[in-house]
């Protein structure tokens, strides 16, 4: 596909609603370095309209930094809206809709009748089609979204499902994040002297202290792009072969590894800090899963359900 | 694309714009520098791939055929071309800035910026996000984007799927009404007609690619389909809400203690209430806290959860 054409098309028009713009800062807008933009006004400068005289031809200029654009008009405008552009910034738009900060505010119905009008119906039907699912705003979720704004230091009381723990911590909170739907805060954790990501609906009970957040220098924000969790490359590596019934292992987390071994069964491979962790995935699993690595790992697992099965003798 | 073809066609959009009255091919030819003065065959099948080539990015190219006139005239309506005056107060900018930022990375993040960039062009200034606020939607399943154009499309789309727990891929045709992400997952909802029903699929659980099968524009989402409730339930009943009686060893399964409905303190064991609707994933869930959760009943939920112990014994 051609994106020289459409960018040259948001070129021009930029250029004449800005008029003096200089090259870096055009450059930036359009994602360009400055000789990627000084070749698009070159180009441009060779068009214009149907005669081809020096009067019809579109007039640049960018003499000493400073970007001039005349005898344009016909392309002024940029192209309006296509169906996915509109449609992916109203869907975005209508997810924001479902945070309790925009709820029933007018300013995204406003929003979103302009883009509507300017984009035509195909956008506007196609973005009631595509929902992405906001969960309920969790309790904790504005005073934790307040502390971040104000820069709070907060004390949580979190709950660990992987450990089955629920801990005190105190942290500092660097963003909250809204990632597939779900609400998460990311902050400096001084209990595990890291950044962590906390799911909001597992914070039981949190506090704003009365202390300003002041998280070192090393607190910087984490990359989500391949999922809010990620194992780390020093953890270890289990094997585990799944049936048709234990599939959901690979969909539900992050794996290092997955091998079909035909009639729906697989041999997943993953990393994980927490051993405890991995007894209970794989007791959870019963008979649709097996630890084949480590061995240390599976006899543990077998001891587990066999301590845990004594509980239910004699009265089976 | 060379340098010479893009100029030729942003001589064409320019000249097609420009003109009241609709142009011959033949106008056309010795109006816009680029196109073959010699060769008629070599200037058709250029202008043919020209005009598609501006159709697919969106530029509306209005065709006339005039009953006088041998041949077609072409031209492009100002109106329909152009992006209409839009202005946004300085809150609206600051919400669309904040959408702009969710498909980042995304595969709608090409479309989302193609918009944004439009509309810097036409004057609207749009405020980047800062702040402490961060949205992120991900679409890491390869099926979004053909399900996304055959939503868009209206036509149906043929893939391979596999079912939840199931050992063989099938083959589905489906008129998809919808796409949905739901706690992380992208769901397609539509009509099967392999099944003749309204199904629900998991986007990760398809197999291979997804076809658009079907001409575009034939699918029509029934009046009133609620994407949301259908994802839900699958389509299923989810079946009457039940309660199990677990005991816990004190001091442990401190999740379990934050659901129940009720915790009973007692001698060696605490006795706990839980709402449940499927048994087996109850099951899964108590028979992963080990020795420290025992299940008293219901009697299908306490012999799932023994034949799930049974199972990891080796």
């Amino acid at each position: 596909m051609n994106d020289r054409l459409p960018r040259l098309l948001a070129l021009v028009p930029y250029l004449m609603s800005h008029p003096g713009a200089s090259v870096p800062e055009v450059a930036k807008v359009f994602g360009l370095n400055e000789k990627q933009l000084i070749e698009d006004l070159q180009l441009v400068w060779m068009c214009g309209l149907p005669g081809h005289t020096p009067g019809d031809l579109i007039d640049v200029s960018w003499d000493g930094g400073e970007i001039l654009i005349d005898n344009a008009d016909t392309i002024a405008r940029p192209l309006k809206l296509g169906v996915d552009e509109a449609s992916a910034l109203l869907v975005a738009l209508r997810m924001l809709g479902e945070l309790p900060e925009f709820a029933g505010g007018e300013v995204l119905g406003r929003v979103v009748a302009k883009l509507e009008q300017s984009a035509g119906d195909g956008a506007a039907a196609i973005s009631n089609q595509v929902t992405v699912e906001v969960e309920a705003a969790p309790g904790a979720l504005a005073t934790v979204t307040d502390a971040a704004r104000r820069g709070r230091r907060l004390s949580l009381v979190y709950y660990t499902p992987g450990r089955d723990e629920i801990t005190p911590r105190e942290v500092d909170p660097l963003r909250v994040a809204l990632v597939d739907g779900r609400h998460y805060l990311e902050g400096w954790c001084y209990r595990a002297e890291a950044m962590r990501m906390f799911r909001v609906d597992r914070i039981q009970e949190v506090a704003v202290l009365d202390v300003a957040a002041d998280p070192p220098a090393e607190a910087e924000p984490m990359d989500v792009t391949q999922g809010v969790f990620r194992p780390s490359e020093t953890d270890e590596l289990v094997e585990l072969e799944v049936t048709p019934a234990g599939r959901w292992i690979s969909e539900y987390y992050p794996v290092e590894e997955v091998e079909e071994l035909g009639e729906g069964r697989q041999r997943v491979a993953l990393r994980a800090r927490d051993q405890g962790w991995l007894v209970r995935l794989a007791l959870r699993l019963g008979d649709s899963g097996r630890v084949v690595r480590p061995e240390t790992l599976a006899a543990r697992v077998a001891e587990t359900a066999k301590r845990t099965l004594a509980n239910y003798e004699g009265s089976v | 694309m060379s340098r010479r073809k893009t100029e030729r066609l942003l001589n064409l959009v320019i000249c097609l714009l420009s003109t009241t009255r609709p142009l011959s091919a033949e106008q056309i030819r010795f109006a816009v520098p680029g196109y073959d003065p010699a060769n008629d065959e070599a200037f058709q099948r250029m202008f043919e791939r020209d005009k598609n080539e501006l159709r697919e990015i969106g530029i509306p190219i209005e065709v006339q055929k005039d009953p006088w006139e041998d041949d077609p005239g072409y031209r492009i309506v100002k109106q329909s071309y152009e992006l209409p005056e839009i202005t946004l107060e300085p809150d609206e900018a600051a919400v669309l800035g904040l959408a702009a930022q969710v498909w980042q990375r995304a595969s709608l993040a090409e479309a989302a910026g193609g918009a944004m960039l439009k509309l810097k062009a036409g004057g609207v200034e749009t405020d980047l996000a800062e702040g402490p606020l961060e949205l992120r939607v991900d679409t890491r399943d390869a099926a979004f984007t053909p399900l996304w154009e055959a939503v868009r499309d209206r036509r149906a789309v043929t893939f391979h799927y596999r079912s939840g727990g199931s050992e063989s891929v099938l083959k589905r045709v489906v008129e998809p009404w919808g796409v949905l992400s739901r706690r992380g997952r992208w769901y397609v909802v539509g009509h099967d007609r392999t099944r003749d029903g309204t199904r629900v699929f998991r986007l990760s659980r398809i197999v291979g690619d997804v076809t658009p099968t079907g001409r575009p524009g034939t699918v029509e989402v029934p009046e009133g389909t609620d994407l949301r409730a259908l994802v839900a339930y699958g389509g299923d009943d989810p079946g009457p809400e039940r309660t199990a009686t677990v005991r816990v060893r004190p001091g442990t399964c401190q999740g379990l203690r934050h659901l129940a409905r009720e915790v009973r303190p007692g001698d060696g064991w605490d006795e706990a209430d839980i709402v449940f609707t499927d048994p087996e994933r109850l099951a899964g869930w108590l028979a992963s806290l080990g020795p420290d959760a025992v299940i008293d009943g219901p009697p299908d939920a306490r012999e799932a959860v023994i034949r799930r112990l049974k199972g990891a014994l080796h």
